[in-house]
């Protein structure tokens, strides 16, 4: 039982540091990124270049240089989130709706198969693995590396939730999350402040890849799919647009997905979580913490 | 008929349309189209080619039914193998399992693929479209980890040994036959969807896609149109199934992932999204392809990727836009201005 809601919440915070840039996207531009999980994909490669081009260095000390190549991975696929938004969305931000959406999916297959001509299409197998001495909490088998990837995880979100609600930069993101035509008015570059948040939130994603690659130590071009999907159900069950509703829909999610695969097997984990997605629309569309928004003509 | 795209002020007389868009929208277009698609084999008939060009016709059907989704009612699906992997499903296992004909089982696809559209167009069709797109993407996995993990479908080998195509006790299943046979049923289908397109529906569903608030306000029930937008989309999907089924009499859960559903989407928006004739070409284009660029494999997805955006920000109305017009029937009825007055359309490209 409690091996299941550690299971949860690990997962879970995988799921939030994900589902937090799709968030934020879509608070600001409403606009659902779907190639946001195929930047969790491209930090996990990045990764997996830096980690092999390090070296020696990731012998003696892998948790160090994991985390070194970490802060790494976050600048460059921040970077590649804001190229993102500057090529594929920019141009379009008064478009349809549709447009856009089809857009991203375009800019999705662009980074999977563009790094597939890159990397090859084989799984590649990350040089660092983490895996080590296990800690037995209240019956559940807990592993140092797992609470450190859980404390990188927290810190993150905390840092980010800092950022949006005391910053000077975070309030200029929650005006335009408002109103941008008035945040615009006001003097906020616009432009600016959704480039910035695209890096953000990137980096974010990226964040969780290197990290999903150093402890399941295996990668490939279509790992940011389905974790995608996951992240958007995550947002959903929170409430989209809104930070804490996120994060608390990351953990639900994961613990979600931990009982039903115990309860139903691991084949059926994926259908289960989608369940959840389509029950959640249907029952709640708003998520647990999201409020009513209606929509403006 | 005014060239431009922009909001039309006043007719452009003097200056008729150009051969080529006499051309694109000349009415023997179809017929045209048609005759090279029964006419293919007559140049080339290996049984590679006819594989090849069955395929292209079944996507050509694929196509035409999510341009009902996307093109004619501006919702984005991105799941719609699902649709086409429950027809295939469905047709196989009652051929299989009761024995009966191929063509008999279409009217409990037509039922299944109703109710299939029914369970994932009613909760989200009342939410911002968005959500429709991703939750028709989980639904497109659901309903191929489903077909792999139960014992029905016969897990990741698939169900095999579905009987070909018959009709009246003929035998319709040899290559070439199967191929015409296909070619007739897909263009019926196409010609049904567009119709559908310009019936009062049709301009229901067009009106929703510029503006739901407007539509909405003229009365329009935006969601029962929607809905039916989507279930119409899923009934094509699911009769293209069945071709497929009776066309490898095999169906396996690995021709139904996410990359089958988006080059769909691929070919309506290459062709034109709502534009039947563009439609039509982009899914040849798209399906015979990989034929054509054999040694560049490894990059045409990635191309694709790129293709959909710079069509997007270039040119959104796709290669063979849609243009709306009256027939001269309606034109007639409603003309006010002086007889002397050419009947030129007001209406620009939409």
């Amino acid at each position: 039982m409690s091996q299941l809601i550690w299971n949860g919440l690990f997962v879970g915070s995988f799921y939030a540091l994900v589902a937090l840039g799709y968030s934020m996207v879509y608070g600001i531009i409403k606009l659902l990124n779907f190639a946001h999980g195929d930047l969790y994909m491209l930090g996990a490669f990045s990764g997996f270049a830096m980690l092999g081009a390090m070296g020696g260095l990731v012998k003696s000390q892998s948790l160090l240089a994991l985390f070194i190549v970490l802060l790494l991975a976050m600048l460059t696929t921040g970077l590649s989130g804001v190229v993102l938004e500057r090529v594929a969305y920019r141009p379009l931000r008064r478009a349809p709706r549709l447009a856009l959406l089809i857009t991203a999916v375009g800019a999705s297959f662009a980074l999977e198969y563009g790094t597939r001509i890159v990397a090859g299409a084989n799984p590649k197998v990350y040089p660092v693995r983490l895996g080590g001495t296990t800690l037995h909490v209240f019956g559940a088998r807990i592993t140092v590396q797992q609470l450190a990837l859980v404390g990188v995880a927290v810190a993150l979100m905390v840092a980010l939730h800092l950022l949006i609600t005391r910053s000077r930069q975070g309030r200029a993101m929650r005006a335009i999350a408002l109103d941008p035509r008035a945040a615009l008015l006001m003097g906020v570059d616009v432009d600016k402040v959704i480039a910035r948040t695209f890096f953000i939130g990137s980096a974010l994603a990226g964040a969780a890849g290197v990290m999903a690659g150093g402890y399941y130590g295996k990668i490939d071009f279509l790992m940011g799919f389905i974790i995608g999907l996951k992240a958007f159900t995550a947002a959903v069950i929170g409430g989209i647009g809104n930070m804490q509703g996120t994060m608390l829909g990351g953990l639900v999610l994961g613990l979600l997905e931990s009982f039903g695969t115990h309860w139903l097997g691991g084949e059926w984990r994926d259908v289960f979580a989608f369940g959840c997605l389509i029950l959640f629309l249907t029952v709640r569309p708003t998520g647990l913490l999201g409020e009513r928004v209606t929509e403006r003509v | 008929m005014t060239a431009g795209d922009g909001p039309p002020v006043k007719p452009v007389v003097g200056r008729g349309p150009t051969f080529i868009t006499r051309l694109m929208e000349s009415r023997w277009l179809g017929w045209a189209g048609l005759a090279v698609g029964l006419g293919a084999p007559l140049v080339i008939a290996t049984p590679y080619a006819l594989n090849i060009m069955t395929s292209a016709v079944i996507f050509v059907m694929l196509a035409v039914g999510l341009n009902i989704v996307v093109g004619y009612c501006g919702l984005l699906d991105l799941g719609f193998a699902a649709f086409f992997a429950v027809g295939a499903y469905t047709s196989g296992i009652l051929a299989n399992e009761l024995e009966i004909p191929l063509l008999a089982t279409v009217p409990a696809v037509i039922v299944v693929t109703v109710i299939a559209g029914i369970v994932i167009g009613a909760p989200t069709l009342r939410l911002r479209s968005d959500y429709l797109a991703i939750v028709t993407l989980g639904f497109g996995e659901i309903i191929r980890i489903v077909a792999n993990n139960l014992d029905i479908t016969g897990g990741p080998s698939g169900i095999y040994g579905i009987p070909g195509l018959s009709a009246f006790g003929v035998d319709l299943s040899e290559p070439v036959v199967f191929y015409w046979v296909t070619v007739l049923i897909v263009a019926l289908a196409v010609l049904f969807a567009a119709r559908l397109g310009r019936s009062r529906l049709g301009r229901a569903w067009r009106f929703v896609r510029e503006d739901e608030d407007a539509a909405e306000a003229s009365g329009i029930h935006t969601y029962q149109v929607k809905l039916s937008a989507y279930i119409a989309g899923a009934v094509w999907g699911g009769l293209a199934g069945v071709l497929f089924a009776g066309q490898l009499s095999a169906v396996s859960p690995a021709s139904f992932t996410f990359l089958q559903s988006a080059l769909v989407l691929m070919a309506v928006v290459l062709g034109g999204m709502g534009s039947t004739p563009g439609v039509v070409l982009g899914a040849v284009f798209i399906s015979l392809l990989p034929e054509l660029l054999r040694d560049f494999a490894d990059y045409r997805f990635f191309v694709f990727g790129v293709l959909l955006i710079v069509v997007m920000i270039v040119r959104p109305q796709g290669l063979w836009p849609h243009r709306s017009s009256e027939s001269a029937r309606t034109a007639a009825r409603s003309r006010t201005g002086p007889p002397g007055e050419p009947a030129t359309d007001s209406k620009g490209a939409s």
